[in-house]
């Protein structure tokens, strides 16, 4: 069972919580300059790393706002939880949020 | 050495001494005409057909573990083509008409066993999507069947059907071609025959980059067994596609997710068909051994780690002793996770990469086991032709960029 720190709540089973897939996905635009191509990769192409992942989580049980999570994929380690709004936190030399 | 049971015999009445293993562990050669990256029931099915049927036979698979340690080892071994969309039910149906005649073909026994699959309606809505699959599948030339509350109580007497219960029965259909195969059996079995045919099965080799020639073309793979070269290189690593594709330069319409598996302490016979249910995406059926072997939904969030998380273990088997109210205190002996490759179309992805002579063989998702033949057979016409199999056209990476999706996510119901 993971525990996330929602922003606004604190920390919480992973059951009230919904994962939203990857975040930081900038929409192409605009429309009439975007090629099918660019469209198709929008839309469906992910990242996917086997590593850390910058993913959207929404409190669904909660508060039902939004936030991101920095997350390893292979440990499910929770690096750093942070709002939409912002860019990710970066990474120090020994592995922790500066 | 041919598998019978005159052999059997044979051996049994002189000590066991004389089997010999049933594939090589050769050194990887310098160069091959194609290499296949992973060695799971994908990969071997392909490098079989590329020798059985189109005499490719300077053939390496290179698995980074064991054969068959993937996700070929990690499924609930359930076999069926009860799909929604022609495509679909066209590629799934030749993979189970392929399954029919797999132990004879391979001379070797995977216990396919066509114990059908009863896919349960909780609700009279259920029951009109049941009869609207069942009418999609006939017209796709998948025969399927409604059955009642009462067929099921009498086929499935551990259900609980009562007008009480959490999770009513109204019906359902039934696919009764539909079963399961022994998984380790079906690796085994197309490894063994790849190899008789001159195919390299070279396991504990893992790839960890793309040579590439002047043109972007992949010339070649670097492994932890040291460089291979290849013009033609096929990918079948389910979960971990989109890291291949990384090392390529692309990407996928792939998340990796941990799909759990559960099986119990041997039972006696109690459940001789495959049960799903749609509203607990529990699925159930009984191994020969007498293991009860349990699939349910996704762990919800992507995931590289082999294990899964606890709150889709209880939704699971609360649901299990909810459904079979006699099976509550049956105690579990395994539980595991393998790593599927979902697509936003819940459809796989076969054919070629951006990259030239790169091809792909993904995304199959929860679905992979009982697709391996046809697998096989579509991956292995790609290599061997560059061009795509007449069933595998459809599949291609390039749906993605067209629009024309096949949507099995809202078709046939796939939760994920």
């Amino acid at each position: 069972m993971l525990q996330i720190s929602c922003p606004w709540c604190g920390p919480r089973d992973e059951i009230e919580y919904r994962c939203g897939g990857q975040s930081h996905i900038i929409r192409p635009g605009p429309p009439e300059t975007v090629d099918d191509d660019t469209w198709g990769r929008y839309l469906s192409e992910k990242i996917n790393p086997r590593g850390e992942h910058l993913e959207r989580w929404l409190h669904a049980a909660g508060c039902r706002r939004w936030f991101n999570v920095a997350r390893d994929t292979a440990t499910h380690r929770i690096r750093a939880v942070y709002h939409m709004v912002e860019a990710a936190p970066a990474i120090g030399n020994d592995g922790v949020t500066l | 050495m041919r598998y019978s049971a005159w052999t059997v015999f044979k051996q049994g009445l002189t000590g066991q001494r004389g089997w010999t293993p049933a594939w090589r562990s050769p050194d990887p050669q310098s160069d091959y005409d194609v290499i296949i990256i992973g060695g799971g029931g994908h990969g071997l099915a392909t490098a079989y057909y590329l020798a059985k049927t189109f005499g490719i036979r300077r053939v390496a698979v290179l698995e980074k573990g064991w054969i068959g340690g993937g996700n070929s080892g990690r499924n609930t071994t359930a076999i069926r083509s009860n799909y929604y969309y022609r495509a679909s039910a066209k590629l799934y149906g030749h993979s189970l008409r392929l399954y029919e005649g797999l132990s004879r073909e391979l001379n070797y026994n995977v216990m396919f066993s066509q114990r059908g699959m009863i896919t349960l309606a909780h609700s009279p809505h259920d029951i009109e999507l049941a009869r609207r699959q069942i009418g999609a599948m006939r017209l796709n030339g998948v025969d399927t069947e409604f059955v009642s509350t009462a067929e099921i109580a009498r086929r499935v007497p551990i259900l609980d059907v009562s007008p009480e219960a959490r999770f009513p029965v109204f019906g359902g259909f039934m696919q009764k071609r539909a079963g399961t195969a022994r998984h380790d059996a079906v690796v085994w079995g197309y490894a063994r025959a790849a190899d008789a045919l001159g195919v390299d099965i070279i396991q504990n080799c893992e790839v960890t980059a793309f040579r590439r020639g002047a043109d972007g073309a992949v010339t070649g793979v670097e492994t932890s067994r040291g460089p291979i070269a290849s013009r033609r290189i096929g990918v079948a690593v389910a979960g971990h596609s989109s890291r291949l594709a990384e090392m390529a330069g692309f990407r996928l319409p792939i998340t990796s997710y941990a799909l759990q598996a559960f099986v119990s302490e041997p039972l006696k016979p109690v459940l001789d068909t495959v049960v799903l249910s749609p509203a607990t995406g529990v699925y159930m059926s009984q191994s020969d051994k007498g293991g009860l072997v349990i699939g349910g939904g996704l762990d919800l969030y992507p995931s590289y780690a082999q294990r899964g998380n606890m709150p889709v273990i209880r939704n699971v088997l609360g649901a299990v002793a909810a459904q079979y109210p006699s099976l509550g205190r049956v105690r579990l002996l395994r539980q595991w996770a393998g790593i599927v490759d979902v697509v936003p179309d819940s459809s796989p992805i076969i054919g070629a990469s951006p990259v030239p002579g790169l091809f792909l063989d993904c995304g199959w998702g929860t679905g992979g086991f009982k697709a391996i033949p046809v697998g096989g057979t579509v991956f292995a016409h790609q290599l061997a032709t560059l061009t795509p199999h007449p069933l595998a056209a459809p599949f291609s990476l390039e749906r993605f960029t067209t629009g024309a999706l096949i949507d099995e996510a809202a078709g046939a119901g796939i939760a994920h």
